[in-house]
Formats: structure tokens, C-alpha cells, sequence
């Protein structure tokens, strides 16, 4: 994806909004501009209309967690322009004490879901959304999954050393009680 | 244990018993229609099994019928998610007896290639399984074995199975066949 | 650890969720039009377990007699927690996990994941590994696409199709089979190139399918085009205007069908697609019957591709030489004692990746397929992200289901060309 992310577009960020834009990141080609959360819809709006950049589509809106690093959540947006090809990513770093984002689907309505995705597995609220709800996992379910303190919740594979001590411990022992040793 | 006093005593329930075991096996194995319960990639190779090269229809599954009420053996096909688990026993409960469950790739088995928050280790732990099948996912080849093995598990069903005061009660056994 | 399940219920604090879910049921309210409240309509729910398969998708739908008024998607019912899953492994072992996300376009994720993980490792391609991902990856979208016509039909009535795509199918899993030794789940991509040399085989069963496919296309085309119930049941369906599909994010035959001339492959070519000559085919009022026809000529495209591949297919290596990735072959060990070290370190530990984040899009079957890696400099990813289409297309169905039947509920569903594990991930 070379040559797809001109390097201008965050000069011109950075000017037309000189308290919004915290940062500049590139890296393999890619131009990442971490921006303050309050400016978002006013910097995506920016970039849907102005002449030569003309971003009007959402490629991706997706949220990282950096734990132990503060702040924790990083959200990522890529834009994507259908008129001049080219691309722009913006980021918001968002704390985990106060985890709310204004929501992108004023100005993207595409960004309904992937919106209701982040808030379900990182627990990152967008205000302004029409309907905030979990999506991927079940309405009572409690906890954000892809949080890097959630557990990954796997059960211990039971080999022959280890399965007379998951027997023990579970609740209904299986049926067929395990051949161990020479019978 | 058995229904009459012969089958205490030589293993077998005697000449018109047998011949009426036999002919109910039979009968339930020649026409046993799968409920449609594709989940994920094995839905896929269960879809490749019913279609034309390799054709489960020959051996009477001819039709899916999506209704539980109407199906007899449930094939679970694919990666039973914990939001999925009510839903399931829901659709197995559902089902009338006589009713089979046919746990087919490693996902409904075991849990498969995931062992995680989100996905149930087996389906073993929420509906009685007749048969697994593994591979991730089964070749037809290896499902309509399994498929195969089903129909002989039913071909040594016994009355005693069904037919007495006890059995009227409980559901679809294990059958210790 | 010597617990077999985990207690989540303390794994976050309970309060911030009860909090939301009571601004939920509220918000809820909008969703439906205010006649659901007084009964005037009927709520329905078109479960997850139902005969227009396509997985578990449920629907809940407020009807006017026949008529859809809003129907709300309820997805997670194949939620199976990859990206975390992969969060545990190292990169090579969680290439497998690529596989089951759409389990209709295997080789696409496979190259979806590999570009990404080339890309931020800065890794090289050898020329016959291109050549061989592109081949794989269009008839893979065949495959992908043949599968999508047979369901879609079948929900529409025709049943004999369905036979026909699954026997062309067959043929295109023989070719997966001999290349990689399994017929969906293949693994056959990995980062560097490909996993293994192809056989001598390969070249003439491709060829053949190629020599054989065409002429079953013209034949669906034939069953189809002009068939009144297909017309009456596809026309004027759906219809999505290419502002609003913009908008929503769509991609793939759900953009093309409306007429935007738009394709990943054409626009920001990876894995050498700029070296084919193809069109991308449009369709002019963006409803089912023009999506569907996008399809069959993608499919003829992608033959077309396979063609120009396979006449230029170049010698030499068939994965990267660089071996603080690619393990050494089994030869090279014998006799060098870098090799067995390389190989050492990439079986113990694994390989790292430079600490950064990345973005990749390619083209599968059903839109946009990216990857979005996050690495932290560690033998594992930090974060896995695939933006898949299908999740980004469904979100439509609430405003391109208003106004119609539920009989044509099923349609759009198979034109949108769900595939819940590409959704729920």
C-alpha cells in the first residue's frame, strides 16, 4: 500500500486544527494523525468535504487496548477516498477512567456496528450513538473480552498426567472413568 | 433386566420380539431425516455431503427438514458458541423421540481448534451425543461413515430401550449399545 | 492452574454494564415504529436456526400483515473469539485460526493475514509464490461465489442449482486437496510465500477446470437469466442507491452493483494483480437481479485471471529465503549449522515482528477483507483485527429491508452474502 497515504494531509490537519492534533505517526508507508477526541466529527467532517482530499468512506473503526501503557484504548479510523484513491488513518487515545468517544455516525452511518463492537469488547461508550448495546456476545454477559485483563478462558487439555486431577475438580465426572495405568 | 422373562435368561427377547426390534431398527434407519443445524464450516461439508458427489440421499436422508418437530437426527455442524448453547438444547428438547444427536468436525466434539471464553468445549455438555465424528471439517467420506455407524448403533437398539414404563419417561438414552 | 473454568463474572466491574443496559432498553424504543407498542403490529423473530440457512443469523421483524416495517439483525451466535485467540499464539500458529473467520474464502484470509504480517516485518515475495497466491485466491472466490449461487437459489426455489455448483465445486476442492493435502481448511498461504511447492499435477487439473468451467457459467446464466420467477422474485429488490452505499460502508458486489466501478485489486493492487488484464463488472440499478449478475461475471473474470497466471507462472522459490522467518528446508539442516538454529528459534519461540501497527485490504468475495496488525515487538501479535465485510455489510439490512415482503426477506439475504463467521469472528 505504498504511495496511497500522502504525507500533506497531516500538515494540512495540523494547521487547519493546531490544538486537535496531538501527533503524527508513520510508519511502512502509512500516515496515522492521533487527534484529540472532542475534534473528531469536525475533523471527519473536514475531510469528507474538502477539495482534494474528499475522504467519504469508512474502511475500518477498530479500538486496541495498550495496557499496561496509559492512556489504554487506542481507537483507529481509516478513511478512504472513492474520488482520489488515497487514504488517512486517525487515532484517539482514550483513558480507562473515562472511556466515552462522540460517535462517527452522524457524519458515517456506516459506523453503527463497528462502534457497537468496540464498545462490547473494550467497554469504550460512544455518545450520540442510536443504540449502544453488546453485539457479539450475549446481552447479560458481563466483561469486555478483548480487554488484555479479561482472561482467555480456555479449559486445561487433559492428557494422561493431568486427568485424574480434572476429574477431581469437576462438578459431574464423565462417564466412562479414564483408563489409567495398565488395566 | 430385560421386558420378558427369556430375556433374562438367554440375552434375547425370543422369536417375536426380535423380529420386531429388527423391523423398527430397520425402519428407523432407512428413513432418518437430519435437522438442519449448520453453524459454521462443517455446515459447508455437510452441504457438500447431501449435494451431488457425494449423495447422503441414498442412504434415506434425502431431505433436511428445518423444523425440529418433524427430524430425527440432529447433526450439529460446526462451533457451538455459548450464546448459541440455549438455543440448542431449546431445539434439542424439541425434537420427538426417537432422536439422535450426531456431533460432527472437532468443534462440536471437543472444542475443537478454540479454547477459549466464547466457545463451548463439546457438545457433550449440554445434549447426549450418539456418534462423533472427527476432522476439521469431515470429508463427506468421513461423515457419512459416521452417518454409517449411526444407523448400526440403531440396528442394536433393543425393545427394553423404548418400550417399557421407564423408558416412556426419560429421554433419548445413551444407548449402552 | 489447575481450574478448568474460569469465574468471569469478577473478571470486570459489574456496574458500568448495569448502567448500560438500563440506557439500552430505553434506547430500544427507537428502533421499532411506535405501532409495535399498541399491537398493531406483529413482532417476529426469524430465529437463529432457520431453513434459509446461511448460519445462525437472527432476525427480529415487525410486520404489517406481510410487509416488513423494521428488522433488527441480532448477530454473536458464532462469536468464537478468534482475535483474542490469536492474541495467545504466535504468529505462525495462529495463521490457522485465519482459516475458520470465512470459512467460504480460507485462502483469502490466509493471504489477507500473510500480506500483513509481510508487510510490517518487511518481508519478500518471490514471483512464483504471487503468481500461485493469485491463482489460489480466484478459485477460491469461484469456489466462494459457486457456493453463494447454489444457497441463494435454493432459498428462492430452484433446488436442482444447487447440485450443479456443488459438483463444479467438488472440482475446485480436488485442486485444493492436491495442492495442500485438505479441501477447505488449508493453510496454504503463510507469511513469505507459500507453504509447499505445488505437485506436477497442478498445472493440468487447473487446466482443465479452466477448460471446463465456462461453459457451466453460460448454463446457470442460461437457467437463469431470462426465467420469469427469478425476474419477478430479484428485480427491484433491494434496491441500493450508491449515495447510501457509500455511506454505509459496503464494499464489494454490493458497491459494484450499483454501479460504482470499484475493486481493491484494480485500485490498490497487492500480490502482483497488476500484472493481469480483468474487468470489473458493474451493475446500473443496484437490486438483487444486478448484484447477481456482478457475480456471475466475477466469476468469469476470475477464470480469465487464472488463465493469464497459469500460462506465465514463473520458476524459482516458492517461499521467502529469509530465515528469520521462513523455516530452512528439511535438506538444508543436515549440513548447516545456521539452519538448524534458524530452525531451532522458529519452532521454540517463534519469530518477531518490529513493534508497529499496519493495515492491509484485499479483495475477497465479499468486499473488503483487511487485516489491521498491531505488534508490540513480541513473538506474539498484540492485537489481530480483521475487518471483515460481512459485518460491515449486514448492518444495512435494517433500511433495505423496509417496505418489503418477507418472502423477499430471503433474497436479501442472499444477496447480501452472509456468512456468519466472517460476521461474528
Amino acid at each position: 500500500m505504498s504511495g496511497y497515504y500522502p504525507p500533506e494531509f497531516a500538515d494540512i490537519l495540523r494547521e487547519n486544527f493546531p490544538d486537535a492534533v496531538q501527533e503524527v505517526i508513520e510508519f511502512r508507508d502509512q500516515i496515522t494523525v492521533v487527534i484529540d477526541r472532542d475534534w473528531l466529527i469536525e475533523i471527519a467532517t473536514f475531510l469528507r468535504d474538502t477539495e482534494g482530499m474528499k475522504f467519504n468512506y469508512l474502511s475500518e473503526l477498530n479500538g486496541v487496548d495498550y495496557w499496561p501503557q496509559a492512556p489504554r484504548f487506542g481507537i483507529n479510523y481509516i478513511f478512504y477516498s472513492f474520488v482520489h484513491n488515497h487514504l488517512i488513518q486517525l487515532k484517539i487515545f482514550v483513558d480507562e477512567t473515562d472511556p466515552v468517544v462522540p460517535s462517527l455516525t452522524s457524519v458515517f452511518p456506516g459506523a453503527n456496528w463497528p462502534e457497537r463492537e468496540v464498545y462490547d469488547m473494550f467497554g469504550v461508550r460512544f455518545e450520540g450513538h442510536p443504540d449502544m448495546r453488546r453485539i457479539l456476545m450475549p446481552y447479560d454477559w458481563t466483561g469486555h473480552p478483548l480487554r488484555k485483563d479479561f482472561p482467555l478462558g480456555y479449559e486445561e487439555v487433559q492428557y494422561t498426567f493431568n486427568i485424574d486431577r480434572i476429574e477431581a475438580n469437576k462438578p459431574t465426572p464423565s462417564a466412562d472413568p479414564p483408563q489409567t495405568g495398565t488395566e | 433386566m430385560g421386558v420378558t422373562g427369556q430375556e433374562t435368561k438367554t440375552g434375547e427377547s425370543g422369536f417375536l420380539l426380535t423380529t420386531l426390534e429388527q423391523a423398527v431398527n430397520w425402519a428407523r434407519t432407512r428413513a432418518m431425516w437430519p435437522m438442519l443445524f449448520g453453524l459454521a464450516c462443517c455446515a459447508i461439508e455437510m452441504m457438500a455431503t447431501q449435494a451431488s458427489v457425494h449423495d447422503i440421499s441414498r442412504f434415506g436422508m434425502e431431505l433436511m427438514r428445518a423444523s425440529p418437530r418433524q427430524s430425527d437426527l440432529m447433526i450439529v455442524a460446526g462451533r457451538v458458541s455459548r450464546k448459541m448453547a440455549p438455543v440448542l438444547r431449546r431445539l434439542y428438547d424439541q425434537m420427538p423421540s426417537p432422536k439422535w444427536v450426531l456431533s460432527m468436525g472437532d468443534c462440536a466434539s471437543t472444542g475443537g481448534v478454540f479454547n477459549n471464553y466464547a466457545i463451548l468445549q463439546g457438545v457433550d455438555e449440554i445434549v447426549p451425543v450418539d456418534v462423533y465424528v472427527a476432522g476439521c471439517p469431515p470429508r463427506p467420506e468421513q461423515l457419512m461413515h459416521g452417518i454409517l455407524t449411526l444407523h448400526e448403533k440403531v440396528q442394536r437398539e433393543r425393545v427394553s430401550d423404548w418400550a417399557t414404563w421407564g423408558a416412556l419417561g426419560k429421554q433419548q438414552p445413551n444407548n449402552n449399545a | 492452574m489447575d481450574v478448568t473454568r474460569v469465574n468471569l463474572t469478577e473478571a470486570t466491574d459489574i456496574e458500568s454494564d448495569r448502567q448500560t443496559v438500563e440506557i439500552a432498553l430505553d434506547a430500544l424504543r427507537g428502533l421499532v415504529t411506535p405501532r409495535a407498542f399498541t399491537g398493531d403490529t406483529m413482532l417476529l423473530n426469524m430465529g437463529p436456526q432457520h431453513p434459509s440457512t446461511h448460519g445462525v443469523l437472527r432476525l427480529m421483524l415487525e410486520l404489517d400483515g406481510e410487509e416488513v416495517l423494521s428488522c433488527l439483525p441480532d448477530v454473536g451466535y458464532l462469536h468464537t473469539g478468534i482475535e483474542k485467540n490469536m492474541e495467545a499464539k504466535t504468529y505462525e500458529k495462529a495463521l490457522v485460526m485465519t482459516d475458520r473467520i470465512d470459512y467460504l474464502n480460507n485462502l483469502g484470509n490466509n493471504l489477507a493475514y500473510s500480506l500483513a504480517v509481510e508487510k510490517l516485518a518487511g518481508l519478500d515475495v518471490p514471483p512464483r509464490a504471487q503468481y500461485l497466491r493469485v491463482i489460489l485466491a480466484e478459485l477460491q472466490r469461484i469456489a466462494s461465489h459457486l457456493v453463494w449461487l447454489g444457497t441463494h437459489i435454493l432459498d428462492l426455489g430452484a433446488t436442482s442449482l444447487l447440485l450443479y455448483c456443488f459438483r463444479e465445486r467438488e472440482m475446485i476442492l480436488d485442486i485444493f486437496e492436491e495442492v495442500s493435502g485438505q479441501r477447505m481448511m488449508t493453510s496454504y498461504i503463510r507469511p513469505g510465500g507459500v507453504w509447499y511447492d505445488v505437485t506436477e499435477n497442478f498445472v493440468p487439473m487447473v487446466r482443465r477446470f479452466l477448460w471446463y468451467m465456462p461453459r457451466k457459467i453460460d448454463d446457470y446464466e442460461r437457467i437463469l437469466d431470462e426465467n420469469p420467477i427469478f425476474i419477478e422474485r430479484t428485480k427491484g429488490i433491494a434496491v441500493v442507491p450508491p449515495e447510501k452505499a457509500i455511506e454505509w460502508s459496503l464494499s464489494g458486489p454490493m458497491l459494484r452493483g450499483s454501479g460504482i466501478n470499484y475493486d481493491i485489486r484494480k485500485a490498490m493492487p497487492y500480490s502482483s494483480y497488476d500484472h493481469f488484464e480483468f474487468d470489473v463488472p458493474t451493475g446500473q440499478n443496484g437490486d438483487v437481479y444486478d448484484r447477481y449478475k456482478v457475480r456471475i461475471e466475477e466469476m468469469r473474470q476470475s477464470l480469465r485471471i487464472i488463465e493469464q497466471a497459469i500460462n506465465n507462472l514463473p520458476g524459482g522459490p516458492y517461499r521467502s529465503e529469509n530465515r528469520k522467518y521462513v523455516p530452512p528446508p528439511r535438506s538444508e539442516i543436515g549440513h548447516s549449522m545456521e539452519s538448524l538454529i534458524h530452525h531451532f528459534k522458529l519452532w521454540t519461540e517463534g519469530y518477531r515482528l518490529p513493534k508497529g501497527e499496519v493495515y492491509v485490504r484485499t479483495e475477497s468475495p465479499r468486499g473488503e477483507l483487511g487485516v489491521y496488525l498491531v505488534s508490540d515487538g513480541g513473538t506474539k501479535p498484540w492485537r489481530v483485527r480483521f475487518r471483515t465485510p460481512t459485518f460491515w455489510n449486514l448492518q444495512s439490512i435494517s433500511w433495505m429491508a423496509q417496505g418489503h415482503l418477507v418472502a423477499d426477506l430471503v433474497a436479501i439475504i442472499g444477496t447480501l452474502d452472509v456468512v456468519l463467521g466472517d460476521c461474528d469472528r
